[in-house]
């Protein structure tokens, strides 16, 4: 990069820089600085109201800001919209919309043809990749209006990893899906990981945490603690994070499965 | 008089093709009634038009309804994106003050010294005869750039009409598109006005729409559809109104539209209610037949042997299945001209005059579909562990020979196997 100084910075998926954002006079989020480093599973975890999606949102600029930068690969968010997939917590979307399964797919490739170029033959066959990622590939001419709730969220995450971005922000994707779709997760997942991408995702459950992610941000307001997980999913910082309710808490960062210890690295 | 005609019919044909393939977009985006807002906004332009120029010349009085037409866009996107009203609060809040403006204008024209209405109210409910050669030419232009719009905006306009919020994130000016979409429909509505009127302008945006929804599931073929029943309710509503004197074509155009959507309502093929019904009445007696086999079938197994099938009474079966008596007396008729049940004695104790069991025939019939239900339940139980299980369209389990091995399994474990084979019995 141009700026000698700021070289390290200009390579890190995200940096945010005293972020603080309020909804009517309440801070939601208070001073918040963070650098998330490249090729990692994040996960972003605190209670209820800690102000989760809320940081997602305020980093692609969804909400606005009371004060505070965020660079993502350096650049404004603005500037580096192509780079950036967002999957969304439940997506509002009217599901009796006159269209399929690949077309929706597809929509994720609209970026990279910009204006009024059509998708074609390479759209099509890179949007049939992704929905074979996800295990929806029989369902490619299916009305949309005929999934199930976890087969919609997939499409949804087909439709991200269609648009190929190099860092993923996704709003508790494991929320309320079966068990074919917790699957289909977490190989995303680890195909991003393999190819290098960076991804942020918005987690409630505690048990899971050592399993799906190799890097952790612990939230409540503030960022409490930020890194690889074995540093940073400690009986301290749960309890710092979630407040006096520890009892369980404790046992579960304290209980080290010794299988994932080689993932999460400094 | 008869060219005259054929003047009208082929204004008000591109008239309905435009504002037909224009309705898709603002009726998918959830903006059905903004055709309704921007038509009601168009009135006091017109007036102010004719209050400034003096003149009721077509011209300046449509470029009066586009100003204010545009006004009411960028109201209702101002009101939408500053305050905390939805967009239907915002929509019917620029309707009713641009309306009642407008209404309130026409009142101080009339009190006007040589000031006169009555060239303007053609405005609020159309006038199409009035249509010459110069307004089709006109009408056709608009037309053709409008549909033109449509065409080259297409995969923008699916995005913004599916889901916005996710084209933004890709970096697509959303806010620019849905400018141009309402501006669309502003110049839809403002060359409608002399045909069609103000108040009954919507139906041609909205109803070719929602028409055309009935045909298809695909936003390509669903454009050209409305396009297409735009047309026709342009050209059918100017021929009715040919037959008798002082016929007004604007509403005959209007009923030419809602007659195509009734019939679309009632026949359309998979969405339509005749379709609906039928496959309704379908799926219930399909339903009822399975559900009565397999209590037949779940009888006998009670009965610890199965060379003697239990038998049992319509009001037993109705009680364990659900199904109405009269129903079951049918569905037994049915089945048993099938050859599947068999009339037996009503044995000493048992509820009712006549009783029910399965034959062979009967037990190889209700044999899979017992198994299947069965397997049904289990994978339910067990979906955590089961990988690529799942039902198509006709309700029918798919699953690779592993899974479905692993599912019999199961259905022995949980004691569930159907203990009855096809050959016992009889």
């Amino acid at each position: 990069m141009a700026r000698e100084h700021s070289a390290r910075d200009d390579d890190l998926p995200v940096v945010v820089r005293s972020l603080t954002v309020a909804y009517q006079q309440r801070p939601v989020l208070k001073d918040v600085n963070l650098s998330l480093p490249p090729g990692r599973l994040i996960g972003v975890i605190g209670p209820n109201g800690a102000g989760k999606s809320t940081m997602i949102k305020a980093i692609l600029g969804m909400v606005p800001r009371l004060s505070g930068e965020v660079r993502i690969f350096g650049r404004p968010v603005a500037q580096a919209r192509r780079e950036v997939g967002y999957v969304p917590q439940r997506a509002s979307v009217d599901w009796d919309f006159p269209t399929d399964v690949l077309d929706v797919v597809m929509m994720g490739r609209y970026g990279h043809l910009g204006l009024l170029r059509r998708p074609g033959a390479r759209e099509r066959s890179l949007a049939m990749e992704a929905l074979e990622k996800v295990g929806m590939a029989d369902f490619a001419r299916r009305q949309i209006s005929q999934l199930s709730g976890g087969q919609q969220q997939r499409v949804f995450l087909a439709r991200a990893l269609a648009q190929d971005a190099r860092i993923y922000f996704m709003d508790e994707p494991f929320a309320g899906v079966d068990a074919a779709t917790e699957r289909a997760i977490i190989g995303l997942l680890t195909d991003l990981k393999a190819r290098g991408r960076t991804v942020v995702v918005v987690h409630h459950d505690l048990q899971t945490v050592r399993e799906y992610f190799d890097w952790l941000v612990l939230l409540n307001v503030r960022v409490l603690a930020a890194g690889p997980v074995e540093r940073v999913f400690t009986p301290e910082n749960l309890t710092h994070t979630y407040g006096g309710r520890l009892g369980s808490l404790a046992l579960l960062a304290g209980a080290q499965p010794p299988a994932r210890r080689s993932l999460g690295g400094d | 008089m008869f060219a005259n005609a054929l003047w009208v019919m082929s204004g008000t044909a591109l008239l309905g093709l435009a504002s037909g393939v224009l309705g898709v977009f603002a009726l998918l985006r959830r903006r059905a009634l903004m055709g309704d807002v921007l038509a009601h906004a168009a009135l006091p332009g017109i007036v102010l038009a004719y209050m400034v120029t003096s003149a009721k010349a077509a011209g300046p009085l449509l470029v009066g309804a586009a100003a204010t037409g545009v006004l009411g866009v960028l109201a209702m996107l101002a009101i939408t994106r500053h305050s905390r009203l939805k967009e239907d609060s915002a929509m019917s809040l620029v309707l009713t003050v641009f309306f009642g403006l407008g209404i309130m204008l026409l009142g101080v024209v009339q009190r006007m010294p040589g000031g006169n209405q009555s060239g303007l109210d053609k405005y609020l409910f159309g006038q199409a005869a009035a249509i010459v050669p110069s307004d089709v030419r006109l009408i056709t232009l608009i037309a053709a750039l409008l549909c033109l719009m449509a065409l080259l905006f297409y995969k923008e306009f699916k995005l913004l009409a599916f889901d916005p919020g996710f084209g933004a994130g890709l970096g697509f000016p959303m806010t620019a598109l849905d400018l141009l979409l309402n501006l669309g429909i502003v110049v839809a509505v403002v060359i409608g006005l002399e045909a069609v009127g103000v108040v009954l302008m919507a139906a041609l945006l909205t109803t070719p729409a929602v028409t055309a929804r009935y045909w298809t599931n695909r936003l390509s073929v669903m454009l050209p559809l409305a396009g297409l029943f735009g047309a026709l309710s342009g050209v059918a509503g100017t021929l009715a109104s040919q037959v008798g004197p002082r016929m007004p074509t604007g509403p005959l155009i209007v009923l030419a539209a809602s007659l195509f959507f009734f019939v679309s309502l009632l026949a359309a093929p998979q969405r339509g209610l005749l379709a609906r019904l039928v496959r309704f009445l379908r799926t219930r007696a399909r339903t009822r037949r399975s559900r009565l086999l397999e209590a037949l079938y779940d009888l006998a197994e009670e009965a610890a042997c199965p060379q003697t099938l239990a038998a049992a009474s319509p009001e037993a079966l109705s009680r364990r299945t659900g199904v109405p008596v009269g129903a079951v007396r049918r569905h037994l008729a049915r089945l048993s001209r099938e050859g599947l049940v068999d009339r037996v004695p009503a044995p000493a104790g048992l509820a009712g005059a006549d009783a029910w069991k399965l034959t062979a025939a009967g037990v190889a019939e209700a044999y899979p579909l017992v198994r299947e239900e069965r397997l049904h339940l289990v994978c339910r139980m067990h979906e955590a562990d089961l990988d690529g299980v799942q039902w198509d369209a006709g309700g029918r389990l798919v699953a690779a020979p592993e899974t479905l091995r692993q599912l019999e399994a199961l259905l022995v474990q949980h004691g569930m196997q159907p203990r009855l084979h096809p050959g016992d019995g009889a």
